[in-house]
């Protein structure tokens, strides 16, 4: 295990990763994790954690003085050469601004000097930087593992040279000239009264458009090696395993799918030792094969049956002796791709606890899901229904989106319907078969096809909701739950703003709006407010259509993709023409490949078995079936009913 | 099949951990460790771990306990080896919990909860103001320990009950004054009903608190005596209080 090194050394660079939400939601956090060991074990640099106080404790130390410090060694904030944040949603973003005037440090990157840490931050956000641009340094895009010792170069030299004044811009200066490393200080913003018109750097050294990192071989990095384990419980509370990063499927509202591309799977052979050797070493009793996808998986039956198989990892044994033990461990595959095959896998992993299934069909109607192009035909998800409850699951669980492009109050009714008709198939194996659809409103992200689309407004998505709820009233067996919209609309402002909003999130934070995504925090009126305070039209940057030639505030970020195959896949989404997905299928230049000179690391050249999902496979002939499904824990990162906002 | 009893320590920050989360860290130590637990049959298999009596978070202890069952093929126990358990589980048990003793018992012993009788425990008492000087504590000690009866409101299962909780303090000792406060030593009974150390401060006065709370022994009765039911080696209980706190 590398133990943080909680004394201070002259020269080392010292980091505090922070999770801008709570240690319960942060801690399981893969990306600080990794990024954790990796910056513990160089070294040149040491890091720590801390997590956003709750509203009591905040109180409690706003009341004594005590500024934000490091759950490892209790070292106050500001001592940190970089605080970096971790951005996995748009509603933490007054929490960030909290956090930093916790740890005593100016909130706007312009009034900090060479006394302060610098201010960073990562995570699928950053594909757009701009709301943020006042508070944060600097940015790190796409892949952390190779840029943080780069960026602690940078710095550890700024350390070595005392920090003269003046020193601070000079600095960021070079920070902007690492690869993936946005520094919006550096940038030159002009708008033509509400329109963007550009953003351009000050400097010729500076780049003018920033390629995210990416992480060739994902087998290089078989992080986190020694996962954390906390004392108390926490969400995701198991062993992570990352089995590959990116997805291909193509969902044209998954903004993690676009930013993440190619597809790089972990070799199979590490899989199965990182698994035993952190069942070992954490005494846990259930790992989860991570990924945005976990079913396609090359071999992942294979995999599955080798964790299951495996003495060490199910039947241990007690030392000196043959004895095998009886502790069963359970595997969980989070995003569930919906079908029979899938449910099949679910079956052999979970033996024990077999209460509630989660599938995304996302839309109610087949045009729908042809429009988003989550390409799941019904009969996939009834024999993906049928399967799980012929295996014993008593209940399922569906996500869905509403306020997708082109949709009419009959693909909203298609949810019902779905949810109707999944009852009925349940109920052929157990009275008490029970489905609950879940509803969130679609909020349009950076770096997607969907990036153009005006956002349906927050009466409007009730209003679906509503007809929903009309339509499911006394229904026996379907439940119906849904997150609120307004929440929806603040995540719009939040998610496609630029620059502007950040005076925005200042003014909610100042008027006490922290832990906006937990809805017993969330407040409408703070951002209705500010938006008005500052001129800002909620229409004008979230429900107005946006067109081919705009410009974007985040057109000076690159995920890789091209813009003319985002606005093509856009067209495509309007014509309601799907498209399968490119690992299997020839190339459709979408940039994330070539524009980095790699490939799709995948270990099988053929499709996984089951399922039509943009396979073209036949179902009936796909998969070793039967199989049952996956377990009570859902693979979205949304916590129960407290956590407010779309997925994505 | 063969069953163990553990006593064992926590001490220091890892006080704050809550009783479900110790029972939680337990069975990640056990499997860190290959201990072939037995499970529970059924749907939902549980490991067969049974706690004593909860301790209140944020206090410590010296005599924690818990039994376990274990998973072995007759003529297998006499291969667990004790002395390598002991280490290995307090190596896979966070930084303040350690295991003071481990030792088998019979497979029809009665469970901790219903055999212990009376807990002893070490506290200091101090006033609830800050910086308000401390009042004769020997005198509330002697007023407590005088009365016939001490009948106070207690809240039980969100009721609210009237109680006589004098004949649960079996004794209370003045050990020492030091800046924390003046340290009492005590005695307090489990059954009928358990008083806890917060409510007997409570009972010497609305105006003290207590701190530090620390439980030294659990107690059985057998044949008239008090015992232990694991006893410790003699070092463990001399070990000084832990002052890392928690900040």
């Amino acid at each position: 295990m590398v133990v943080p090194d909680a004394s201070t050394r002259p020269g080392r660079v010292d980091w505090l990763l922070i999770y801008p939400d709570t240690y319960e939601i942060g801690l399981p956090n893969q990306g600080l994790q990794i990024l954790y060991e990796l910056i513990n074990e160089n070294p040149a640099s040491a890091a720590e954690r801390a997590y956003a106080p709750w509203t009591d404790m905040e109180a409690q130390m706003r009341g004594r003085g005590v500024p934000l410090f490091s759950v490892d060694g209790h070292r106050p904030a500001a001592e940190f050469d970089l605080l970096a944040f971790n951005l996995s949603a748009e509603l933490v973003y007054t929490n960030v601004v909290n956090c930093i005037d916790l740890a005593a440090v100016p909130i706007r990157a312009e009034h900090r000097d060479e006394s302060h840490p610098l201010v960073a931050a990562g995570g699928h956000c950053t594909f757009n930087p701009e709301p943020l641009a006042d508070f944060v340094d600097l940015f790190v895009i796409g892949d952390g593992e190779e840029v943080v010792a780069e960026v602690t170069e940078v710095v550890a030299e700024w350390k070595r040279s005392t920090r003269p004044p003046g020193s601070r811009r000079q600095v960021l200066r070079r920070l902007a000239a690492v690869d993936g490393v946005y520094v919006p200080s550096m940038y030159h913003v002009t708008y033509d009264g509400p329109r963007l018109v550009e953003v351009s750097p000050r400097y010729p050294d500076v780049p003018a458009s920033v390629q995210k990192r990416t992480i060739a071989d994902l087998g290089a990095w078989p992080y986190p090696k020694h996962q954390l384990v906390p004392l108390t419980e926490v969400v995701h509370d198991r062993l992570n395993v990352e089995i590959f990063r990116g997805c291909t499927r193509g969902c044209r509202f998954c903004q993690a799918g676009m930013i993440t591309r190619p597809v790089r799977e972990r070799p199979a052979e590490q899989v199965s030792r990182m698994v035993r050797d952190g069942l070992r070493r954490t005494g846990y009793d259930e790992v989860s094969l991570t990924s945005l996808s976990s079913a396609d998986y090359s071999g992942i039956k294979e995999a599955v049956s080798g964790i299951i198989g495996d003495p060490m990892c199910t039947g241990l044994t007690v030392p000196g002796t043959a004895t095998p033990g009886a502790s069963p461990v359970s595997v969980s595959l989070p995003s569930l791709r919906v079908d029979a095959f899938t449910v099949g896998i679910a079956n052999e992993l979970q033996k024990a606890r077999r209460t509630g299934l989660t599938f995304a069909p996302e839309a109610g109607t087949w045009r729908m899901r042809q429009v988003i192009n989550k390409l799941i035909t019904e009969e996939d998800l009834y024999s993906a229904v049928d399967s799980a409850f012929s295996q014993g699951w008593r209940r399922v669980k569906l996500y869905f989106l509403t306020g997708l492009p082109t949709e009419t109050d009959a693909d909203t009714l298609g949810i019902a319907q779905l949810a109707r008709n999944c009852v009925s198939v349940g109920r052929k194996h157990t009275k008490a078969a029970s489905v609950t659809a879940s509803v969130g409103g679609f909020v349009p992200k950076p770096q997607t096809p969907f990036q153009w689309f005006g956002q349906v407004g927050a009466p409007e998505l009730q209003r679906r909701i509503n007809l929903l709820r009309d339509a499911t009233k006394g229904e026996k067996g379907v439940q119906l739950k849904w997150h609120d919209p307004r929440a929806t609309l603040a995540e719009g402002i939040a998610s496609r703003g630029d620059r502007r909003i950040g005076a925005v999130i200042e003014d909610v934070w100042r008027a006490g709006g922290t832990f906006q995504e937990w809805s017993e925090h969330f407040n409408i009126s703070l951002w209705d407010e500010a938006m008005a305070r500052h001129g800002l039209s909620i229409e004008w940057y979230v429900e107005r259509h946006r067109d081919e030639h705009e410009v974007l505030p985040w057109d000076h970020i690159s995920a890789g993709l091209h813009r003319d195959f985002l606005w093509q896949d856009w067209r495509e989404a309007l014509a309601e023409h799907g498209l399968p997905d490119c690992r299997w299928t020839p190339c459709y230049d979408c940039g994330a490949c070539t524009e980095y000179g790699i490939e799709h690391v995948v270990a099988s050249p053929v499709p996984p078995a089951g399922g039509s999902q943009g396979t073209g496979q036949d179902l009936a002939t796909g998969g070793f079936v039967p199989v049952s499904l996956l377990s009570g824990r859902p693979g979205r990162p949304a916590v129960g009913a407290t956590v407010v906002g779309a997925a994505g | 099949m063969s069953r163990l009893r553990i006593r064992f320590a926590k001490l220091g920050k890892v006080r704050w951990t809550s009783h479900r989360d110790t029972a939680r860290m337990w069975e990640r130590a056990f499997r860190r460790e290959s201990l072939p637990l037995a499970y529970s049959q059924g749907f939902s298999p549980r490991p067969k771990v049974s706690f004593g009596l909860a301790l209140s978070t944020g206090y410590e202890s010296l005599a924690e306990y818990l039994d376990i069952e274990l998973s072995l093929p007759e003529g297998d126990e006499a291969q667990v080896d004790i002395e390598a358990l002991t280490g290995g589980l307090t190596a896979a048990l966070p930084e303040g919990v350690a295991v003071l003793a481990i030792a088998p018992i019979a497979d029809r012993a009665l469970s901790l909860q219903e055999e212990v009788t009376a807990c002893t425990w070490r506290l200091a008492v101090a006033p609830v103001e800050p910086g308000a000087p401390t009042p004769d504590i020997g005198q509330r000690v002697e007023r407590l320990l005088s009365a016939e009866s001490l009948v106070v409101t207690r809240t039980r299962k969100g009721r609210e009950v009237v109680e006589d909780i004098r004949p649960a303090i079996l004794s209370v000792r003045l050990v020492e004054e030091t800046d924390d406060g003046v340290w009492l030593e005590c005695d307090l009974a489990t059954q009928p009903r358990s008083l806890r150390p917060t409510e007997l401060v409570a009972a010497m006065g609305a105006d003290l608190e207590e701190r530090f709370v620390r439980r030294l022994h659990q107690w059985i009765e057998r044949d008239g005596a008090q015992w232990e039911p694991l006893a410790a080696p003699l070092a463990a209980t001399d070990a000084p209080h832990a002052l890392v706190r928690a900040s």
